[in-house]
């Protein structure tokens, strides 16, 4: 089993329609290691995430700067093959987005696309991949019924089984649990939890104790004279424990008391 | 459902005046489809028969029935709609998935729609009649009038078409993108299923505008009541033929009376067909197999 893929920013820098919203960060993230992003909203942890799968190609007017990449390959070199690319670094969004389909097609659309045709195979997959979840036993009856008739989590789980699908490096989340109920939010962050090792796993999130409980790595943004700048990233442990930065010590307390 | 009740107008006079005049603003709607639908039934129903729906007019439609002419309806429909759907499907598909909103290529696809469909039909008919009988040599047929409807239906096809894919929410793309799925298959797999309710809507419409039609239809298609061979034969549609009873032909009424509910039935028959089919694939949630 693969470990995960390596991922670097050097000088990362991303800018809407001229406003630089995320400034001059470079930051490795541990291979097959969970790295947590933090930091308050708007200080640019999603667009952060955003350019390591290229979503950033699908924004009007965005412009990346400085370096990218994955295995050390640059993600933003001409000539990137951007399906290859989202097919090694996958994505969870803040909202399940499961398609309007079944549950089934949900899951084989991005597999045919990758060119498995075989019913088995298909089957086979799909199972797998439901039951990596903790989702087998709870749909393998429906899974012919519409996959947004599941309860949020569930749709949350699916999402995570579609991207986990196509076999990734990387695994991009942004907010995965935000809008779900706690019960729901638990399962999903073990799950995320659970895929330690096998993929490199990068999550932004709001919730602090969350970081603590799954973070091997965590980075710090904040809001600095209007962009969003890495403050400062360390093992989760010791950031949390033992911040170097003023910033990261207000963060960190402030949010615990 | 609680809570789910109307509010009630409460308190003063003026309220119960402004309810009093919605109420029969509604009331004099609904009476005024009654009474036409009521008026064709009591005037048409007793000459409706099977033998209505497929003898040929005779003594220029006093008698006999409308078969050849719902034989040409149908054929100059099929003609349009065969023409329309994939046009109009591509343009919807261009406007909402290929062009970013503002382009100005965009603009312009979607103002010259805008025109299109506020033309007068009697001017699509001389049209029709200059480019599709004339110049093209197509003479009056059930072609030149299939696609002289199809150009009269496009505007409203693909207006509801782009809609039904502009309320596919947004995240549904980026989920596609962030799969690494191509572009086709996203379009043909995801987002047509998902954006079918307004193509279905976006049919209907049409058809109901292209089967209703005369005008357009008058210098293209033509008059001949005759059973037609092919589609370059001229043939008459349901509307025309009310049109001419009513008109041409003294003692014609009776028969112009059981075309039109002939006419109004389909029209009501497909209009229900789509609302059910509509809320089907909804409530389903656009599976597809």
């Amino acid at each position: 089993m693969k470990g995960g893929g390596r991922v670097a920013a050097d000088s990362l820098s991303v800018a809407y329609g001229g406003r630089t919203v995320l400034r001059d960060v470079s930051l490795t993230l541990p291979e097959g290691r969970v790295t947590a992003l933090i930091g308050p909203s708007g200080c640019g942890k999603t667009s952060f995430l955003s350019c390591f799968n290229r979503m950033t190609d699908l924004i009007p007017g965005c412009r990346v700067t400085g370096r990218a990449t994955l295995d050390g390959d640059d993600i933003f070199a001409p000539g990137t093959d951007v399906v290859a690319l989202r097919r090694r670094v996958g994505m969870i969004f803040q909202q399940p987005n499961p398609f309007p389909l079944s549950i089934r097609r949900n899951l084989e659309l991005p597999l045919r696309e990758l060119g498995v045709r075989k019913r088995a195979e298909l089957d086979e997959i799909v199972e797998t991949v439901l039951a990596g979840v903790g989702l087998w036993d709870e749909v393998k009856d429906r899974l012919e019924r519409p996959a947004q008739a599941l309860s949020g989590g569930q749709q949350q789980r699916l999402c995570v089984a579609r991207a986990l699908a196509l076999e990734p490096e990387v695994l991009l989340c942004d907010e995965p649990c935000s809008a779900l109920d706690p019960i729901s939010s638990g399962v999903v962050e073990d799950l995320i939890a659970g895929l330690r090792g096998r993929y490199t796993v990068v999550i932004v999130t709001h919730n602090l104790a969350q970081a603590r409980r799954i973070a091997d790595h965590a980075a710090f943004f904040w809001l600095r004279d209007g962009c969003g700048r890495l403050i400062e990233d360390a093992p989760a442990e010791r950031l949390f424990a033992e911040p170097r930065d003023e910033l990261t010590a207000a963060y960190v307390r402030g949010a615990r008391g | 459902m609680p809570g789910s009740e109307t509010v009630r107008f409460a308190g003063g006079r003026g309220d119960r005046w402004l309810a009093a005049i919605v109420w029969l603003a509604a009331a004099a709607v609904t009476a005024g489809f009654l009474w036409i639908l009521g008026d064709l039934v009591r005037h048409g129903a007793g000459r409706l028969s099977l033998g209505f729906l497929v003898e040929a007019p005779r003594s220029a439609g006093r008698a006999g029935g409308i078969g050849p002419i719902l034989v040409s309806t149908a054929w100059i429909l099929a003609v349009s709609l065969a023409t329309a759907l994939p046009l109009g499907l591509g343009t919807a598909v261009l406007l909402a998935e290929m062009s970013a909103v503002e382009s100005r290529f965009a603009l312009w696809v979607r103002r010259s729609l805008d025109v299109l469909a506020g033309v007068p039909s009697i001017v699509f008919g001389l049209f029709g009649n200059a480019l599709f009988c004339v110049a093209l040599g197509l003479g009056f047929s059930i072609l030149s009038g299939g696609l002289t409807l199809a150009c009269m239906v496009l505007p409203i096809l693909i207006r509801a078409t782009e809609e039904g894919f502009r309320a596919v929410p947004r995240d549904i793309r980026l989920a596609a993108a962030a799969l690494a799925m191509s572009r086709s298959r996203t379009l043909f797999q995801v987002l047509l299923p998902a954006a079918a309710p307004g193509l279905v809507v976006g049919v209907v419409l049409g058809f109901g505008r292209a089967i209703a039609e005369t005008a357009a239809l008058i210098f293209t298609s033509g008059y001949v009541d005759r059973m037609p061979t092919s589609v370059y034969d001229s043939g008459r549609a349901l509307s025309i033929h009310i049109y001419d009873l009513a008109i041409n032909v003294p003692g014609g009424e009776g028969n112009a009376y059981a075309t039109a509910l002939v006419l109004v039935a389909i029209l009501l028959c497909t209009n229900s067909a789509a609302a059910f089919l509509g809320e089907r694939w909804l409530r389903r949630g656009y599976r597809t197999v």
